[in-house]
């Protein structure tokens, strides 16, 4: 997961994210990377304690795609908030313009684990969209931090 | 925006007419100077104020306070009252994420002398005591049915627990409490969010901050406050933490829904609305007030802690340090308000999304000790800056729905200021002000420097002489705790 597949925009008070996948399904993962990168660094260095992986099971339904991409990063950063993770992998079961199906890994945040960065309050509506550019998908998500 | 576009009204107030853009329902009026202008015609902020003149039912005109800058959906700084009769709405992002971010100010019998040799000791206590920075949790843990009677209750429920005194709520926008909430509108998984959370700074722009008190602007309105030059105050800025995101969060998804219900055209979708009197409306309105009773809790809580720090540090009670509350405000609210328009009573929603209410003089839902004054006002600014106290006026009765600006409104992106500014440099500036900064991020330190916000000298000189509201005093910070 590197930051090639997302870029940040400017915001005056906020953070944007512009995220490219080569389908909608790449699209979706760079998002919740990007997301997660912008909340916290994982920290490096060997010796520390390994916390356990846990897994949820996400399936969510939405009007369309845009508004299941929100959709989809609103239930990864709340489920965060709730349960003090990460998540770092995504296993994309279903993905349809109005659905979404995932399995999804996390790491629980430890002062070993992350160096946390920046708390996004919540997800925004405001100027997405998601467009073809160059063969690629594009999509721009306006964080409230 | 082009500058070309915007009418000037007087030195304080600009206007986008109605034609700007098809579409909206009234014009725009925008707070600001002409310095000001220009750094707002570089984004989005402008375009915004018009789009929220969209809204159905919108009244008189969509608002800008001087603070304004860009958001998402409503700029920041943005007012907007809607006509309940006549089909006007409530938009939750209008409200923002975090319902009830607000500020308390507390006054002290301190006086700079007094705190001089023990603010190293103070802020580093207080640091300790207070939860803050990113996934930082409280100490309080409740039952459900004991966490609905806060959200029912709001900073009267922290009373009845202890947490403060009776005298504190007087003192407190709606006496720290909305009657309309609602527990059963909330979802699990904003109870999940907000179960660990009461009692938290929360990042970013939060903080709690000991001030000195340098400028005494009204004598008289700072006699009746038990205010004067040198004297020690103590501000703290935070919200309904992650409990409210939620619950907006939950909501807009909900109001995208009326908007086809309701057949509403919004240029953005942030601004996703229901009408007043719609069951959607009311079961938002339900669900907002408790967040905004989570959030007077939770500046209820921390000030609890912070007279309880000032207590062990000078080993004498709160009491005896006169550690009183001057007035805690909402800044990110919506209320079902009485305005007068056009010469008639109307019951209006009235949106501040980072702004504050103003109520002037007489006001009757003030408490007895400010009527003759008018409401306190509390403006944060930066922490290399000042923050101000003012009072709230008849003019802004009259002109912005009894609403004043919030803050002093960011100029740089986060980015950008991490990018540009190095933390070192910003530390060793602070210290040599004379402020000490404790944050749990270092990153913040860059987000947060003065050097990426508007300097709020300027944008409370302007609400001052647009008579939005009155200057009483001004303070500068001696030691900062930022999330």
């Amino acid at each position: 997961m590197t930051s090639k597949f997302y870029e940040l925009i400017e915001h005056t008070a906020d953070i944007g994210l512009r995220v490219f996948g080569k389908d909608a399904e790449g699209l979706f993962t760079n998002a919740a990377t990007g997301m997660f990168d912008i909340i916290a660094k994982k920290k490096a260095g060997s010796g520390q304690p390994k916390t356990k992986a846990r897994f949820f099971d996400i399936e969510l339904k939405a009007r369309n795609r845009e508004e299941l991409l929100i959709a989809w990063l609103s239930e990864l950063l709340s489920l965060s908030d709730v349960h003090k993770i990460i998540f770092n992998r995504a296993h994309i079961q279903q993905l349809t313009p109005k659905k979404i199906k995932a399995r999804i890994g996390a790491e629980r945040i430890t002062e070993h684990t992350y160096q946390l960065n920046t708390e996004i309050k919540a997800v925004t509506y405001h100027q997405l969209k998601i467009a073809k550019r160059k063969g690629r998908l594009q999509a721009e998500v306006i964080f409230d931090v | 925006m082009c500058k070309g576009r915007l009418e000037k009204i007087d030195d304080q107030r600009w206007r986008i007419p109605m034609d700007y853009k098809p579409g909206m329902r009234v014009e725009g009026i925008v707070y600001t100077n002409e310095k000001l202008l220009q750094g707002l015609l570089k984004d989005k902020a402008l375009e915004q104020v018009a789009n929220a003149a969209f809204l159905p039912g919108i009244i008189k005109y969509s608002l800008a306070m001087p603070d304004i800058h860009w958001g998402y959906g409503f700029p920041i700084g943005g007012v907007v009252a809607t006509d309940i009769d006549k089909g006007g709405v409530i938009s939750p992002g209008g409200v923002g994420f975090d319902i009830n971010c607000g500020v308390r100010l507390l006054s002290t019998g301190l006086f700079y002398e007094d705190v001089k040799n023990k603010l190293e000791d103070l802020i580093n206590n207080l640091y300790h005591n207070i939860p803050a920075g990113v996934g930082s949790k409280g100490q309080i843990r409740l039952k459900l049915a004991d966490e609905k009677k806060l959200l029912t209750k709001g900073a009267a429920w922290a009373v009845e627990n202890g947490y403060g005194v009776k005298e504190d709520l007087e003192a407190t926008e709606e006496y720290g409490r909305m009657k309309e909430a609602d527990p059963d509108q909330i979802s699990k998984r904003a109870y999940e969010r907000g179960r660990e959370q009461s009692g938290t700074l929360g990042s970013g722009n939060h903080f709690l901050e000991i001030q000195k008190i340098d400028t005494i602007f009204d004598e008289k309105v700072s006699r009746q406050l038990n205010l004067s030059k040198g004297q020690i105050t103590v501000m703290i800025h935070t919200g309904s933490r992650g409990f409210g995101h939620q619950v907006c969060s939950d909501y807009i998804k909900l109001m995208l829904e009326c908007l086809r219900k309701y057949q509403i055209e919004v240029p953005d979708r942030q601004l996703a609305c229901a009408p007043v009197s719609s069951p959607e409306a009311r079961a938002y309105l339900g669900a907002m007030n408790c967040a905004a009773n989570y959030a007077w809790c939770n500046r209820q809580i921390l000030m609890h802690i912070t007279r309880g720090v000032f207590e062990k540090c000078f080993r004498t009670s709160w009491e005896k340090l006169q550690m009183n509350l001057v007035y805690d405000v909402a800044h990110n609210m919506a209320k079902i308000e009485r305005h007068v328009i056009d010469g008639q009573q109307k019951q209006v929603c009235v949106h501040r999304k980072g702004a504050t209410r103003a109520f002037g003089p007489g006001h009757p839902e003030l408490p007895s000790r400010y009527k003759a004054i008018g409401q306190p006002v509390i403006i944060p600014g930066d922490m290399g800056r000042n923050s101000y106290l003012l009072v709230g006026t008849q003019k802004a009765m009259d002109e912005t729905f009894g609403s004043t600006c919030h803050g002093a409104g960011r100029v740089k992106s986060r980015s950008q200021a991490i990018k540009t500014l190095d933390q070192r440099d910003i530390l060793r500036q602070l210290q040599e002000k004379g402020i000490r900064v404790r944050t749990a991020s270092k990153q913040t330190i860059c987000e947060e420097a003065p050097q990426a916000y508007k300097d709020v000298n300027e944008i409370v000189d302007i609400v001052h002489n647009a008579g939005i509201a009155r200057r009483v005093c001004r303070m500068r910070p001696l030691a900062v705790i930022k999330g």
